[in-house]
């Protein structure tokens, strides 16, 4: 949250942040409505912000819905996440030429890094981020596309105010507030009371410190900060899904065969929208392609989900050939064994695959009712 | 050199009970289909020329279902002049839009379409090829995605495997951004139960799936038509959506009747 070095930026004066980012080179990308939806998209000017729109979320529900203010940041998040951006969906890896003497000649494909500016990045999003961070870099090697494109990033994070019904964040202490420790540039909340309509802007890191220097500003006062405190309070009090966080990893581990798991199949499209949606979910599958002649082959990367039976495709064929083994899979890796493999959990609470599964299939609700049926007992 | 001996791979191109929409997305390759010319001999494609080679052929696609005694002789021939024999489309891999009458009393529905309905000599049922040769590859669709075709023919030529994917629809509408017109619009969609290959067309123009490309490797259609249950479609309606193009595969098939008999 912010302190005394905030600053105070008008509604009217916004429009300076755009061409500030401009002026340093950055492609702002950041929440538009397409589609009638809230999605991240290129944006040029503050009007292609969501202004006046909020969302309303259900388990397998979105919608669209006007707010009765102006407001630019009044809303949760919706189908989109950043890693679109820093993890492409699909990708050339190289090329390979056949030389008239019949050798094979690859081709590196340059890292092609765009400077991006996101704008209203939400804690949990933040939180997402540096968790594919430890995915992607932190590794035995690094992703190049994803090292290069998170280099060059520029993080301008919204305190959340406005969390939707399939949230969960608090209980997984990724938001809505941005703490500290979060890693971002710059970090803003949005207050619209009868003081006015207003943003309060601190800077996080250097690079954030350039951009917030160059705003016109006003120093904050104990009211804006009591302001914007009260907002990340009253975010919090309305959230109402939770997920045991703490003792999830081993109550998963005890329930390997728990009944819930067949019942969540037969209810399980194995679609892999959750996967899609999902802001930490990395996994890609690669394909070898030819021309005509057979001389010239690309390898492209795309996103591949543990929902797909190719996926865990091995000799005698997928080994994941259920849906309930694939759902346990997902689960599993999310919150339990991702701990092992990356020492946290792969969930921030964001909902969206909640709110976007086509049949609205809960995982706070899978956990709930297996922490109250647990088959084991569990154990660290 | 081509596994009948000739300097080039021979293509057959087939067509049983069908619309000619999967061959004329062959056609639609254009420029590609020149070059894939170059390499391959077109031995047969009366829908693209009137010359024909006789067999043997490397590659046969085969369009359309057989409905007729003579088409379930003919495929036995195709069959065994060629080679590796690919079914393209819906008719050819699941029975088409024709195979609708597979639930119903053929001989009645003819003699309301016909007029001398005696000149008539079809089966009952129509069915896909698999059903009575073997196949190689099934390429879906109504009609098949060209981009597929050429990946088909390009992997035949070059003995690798075709990249097709048998996952659900909705990776391909993630891919392009679209947002699920299901939870966003409340339009019922088939994407979650069908096969991926059509590039999503239909849910990026705000329509919901309606399943071209047949049921995806793991189709888990009775939960999706509970979903639609609860977003207010009618079971007659359930009824239709999955007797269409692809109404006679087993998945869309079962569940169908699934929802006629209630």
């Amino acid at each position: 949250m912010h302190d005394a070095d905030s600053i105070v930026v008008e509604r009217q004066d916004f429009a300076g942040l755009f061409e500030i980012l401009r002026s340093l080179g950055y492609a702002v990308v950041g929440p538009t409505v397409k589609d009638q939806a809230i999605v991240y998209d290129q944006l040029s000017q503050v009007d292609d912000l969501p202004i006046g729109w909020t969302d309303e979320q259900e388990a397998g529900h979105y919608r669209l819905r006007r707010r009765n203010d102006a407001a630019l940041f009044g809303y949760a998040v919706g189908p989109h996440s950043w890693k679109k951006f820093l993890h492409p969906p699909r990708l050339r890896l190289f090329q390979a030429e056949r030389s008239e003497d019949g050798a094979m000649v690859f081709k590196q494909e340059p890292v092609e890094a765009p400077k991006y500016a996101f704008l209203g990045v939400r804690s949990c999003e933040a939180h997402a981020i540096a968790i594919q961070d430890r995915v992607f870099l932190e590794g035995a090697v690094a992703d190049p596309t994803y090292r290069e494109r998170r280099i060059g990033a520029l993080l301008i994070a919204v305190n959340c105010g406005f969390p939707s019904s399939t949230c969960f964040c608090h209980s997984m202490k990724t938001g809505p507030g941005i703490s500290q420790n979060t890693k971002v540039d710059i970090e803003l909340t949005e207050l619209l009371d009868d003081e006015g309509h207003r943003f309060v802007f601190q800077a996080r890191s250097q690079k954030g410190q350039t951009i917030v220097d160059r705003l016109p500003a006003r120093r904050t006062t104990r009211g804006d900060l009591d302001a914007a405190e009260a907002l990340v309070a009253e975010a919090t009090e309305t959230m109402t899904r939770e997920l045991n966080a703490e003792g999830v990893r081993d109550l998963l581990y005890a329930n390997l065969e728990h009944p819930r798991w067949d019942e969540v199949a037969d209810r399980c499209l194995t679609c892999a929208n959750c996967t899609m949606v999902c802001p930490t979910c990395f996994c890609t599958t690669v394909e070898d392609v030819t021309d005509i002649t057979g001389d010239h082959a690309e390898r492209w990367r795309r996103w591949d989900s543990c929902f797909t039976l190719d996926f865990s495709h091995m000799p005698g064929g997928s080994s994941r050939q259920t849906s309930k083994s694939r759902y346990r899979q997902w689960l599993t890796h999310k919150l339990a064994t991702w701990h092992d493999q990356f020492g946290t959990s792969g969930c921030v609470g964001c909902g969206r695959c909640i709110s976007w599964c086509p049949v609205g299939i809960d995982l706070t609700e899978e956990i709930q009712v297996m922490g109250q049926s647990t088959q084991g007992v569990p154990s660290s | 050199m081509s596994e009948t001996g000739q300097s080039k791979p021979k293509l057959a191109v087939w067509k049983f009970a069908s619309c000619d929409g999967c061959q004329l997305s062959l056609l639609d390759c254009e420029d590609e289909f020149l070059a894939v010319s170059e390499v391959i001999e077109i031995a047969h494609f009366s829908e693209a020329t009137r010359r024909s080679v006789p067999g043997p052929y490397d590659l046969s696609l085969v369009e359309g279902s057989i409905t007729t005694p003579a088409d379930a002789e003919r495929i036995q021939r195709v069959r065994a002049e060629s080679r590796y024999l690919v079914t393209i489309g819906a008719c050819a891999t699941s029975g088409g839009i024709q195979a609708l009458r597979n639930s119903r009393d053929v001989g009645e529905m003819a003699s309301v379409v016909y007029a001398s309905p005696e000149y008539l000599d079809v089966l009952e049922t129509s069915t896909p090829i698999a059903s009575h040769v073997s196949v190689d590859f099934e390429l879906r669709g109504c009609p098949v995605n060209k981009h597929q075709l050429l990946e088909v023919i390009l992997a035949f030529l070059h003995r690798r495997k075709p990249n097709i994917a048998t996952h659900s629809v909705c990776l391909e509408c993630k891919a392009r951004d679209s947002v699920c017109v299901m939870t966003a619009k409340g339009i019922p969609c088939l994407g979650p139960v069908t096969q991926a290959g059509c590039g999503a067309i239909c849910p990026a123009y705000n329509r919901g799936c309606y399943g071209c490309f047949g049921p995806m490797e793991s189709p888990n259609c009775a939960a999706l038509s509970a979903q639609w249950k609860a977003m207010g479609v009618s079971d007659v309606d359930i009824v239709r959506a999955y007797r269409s193009f692809n109404g006679y595969a087993e998945a869309f098939r079962v569940e169908s009747e699934r929802h006629e008999s209630i």
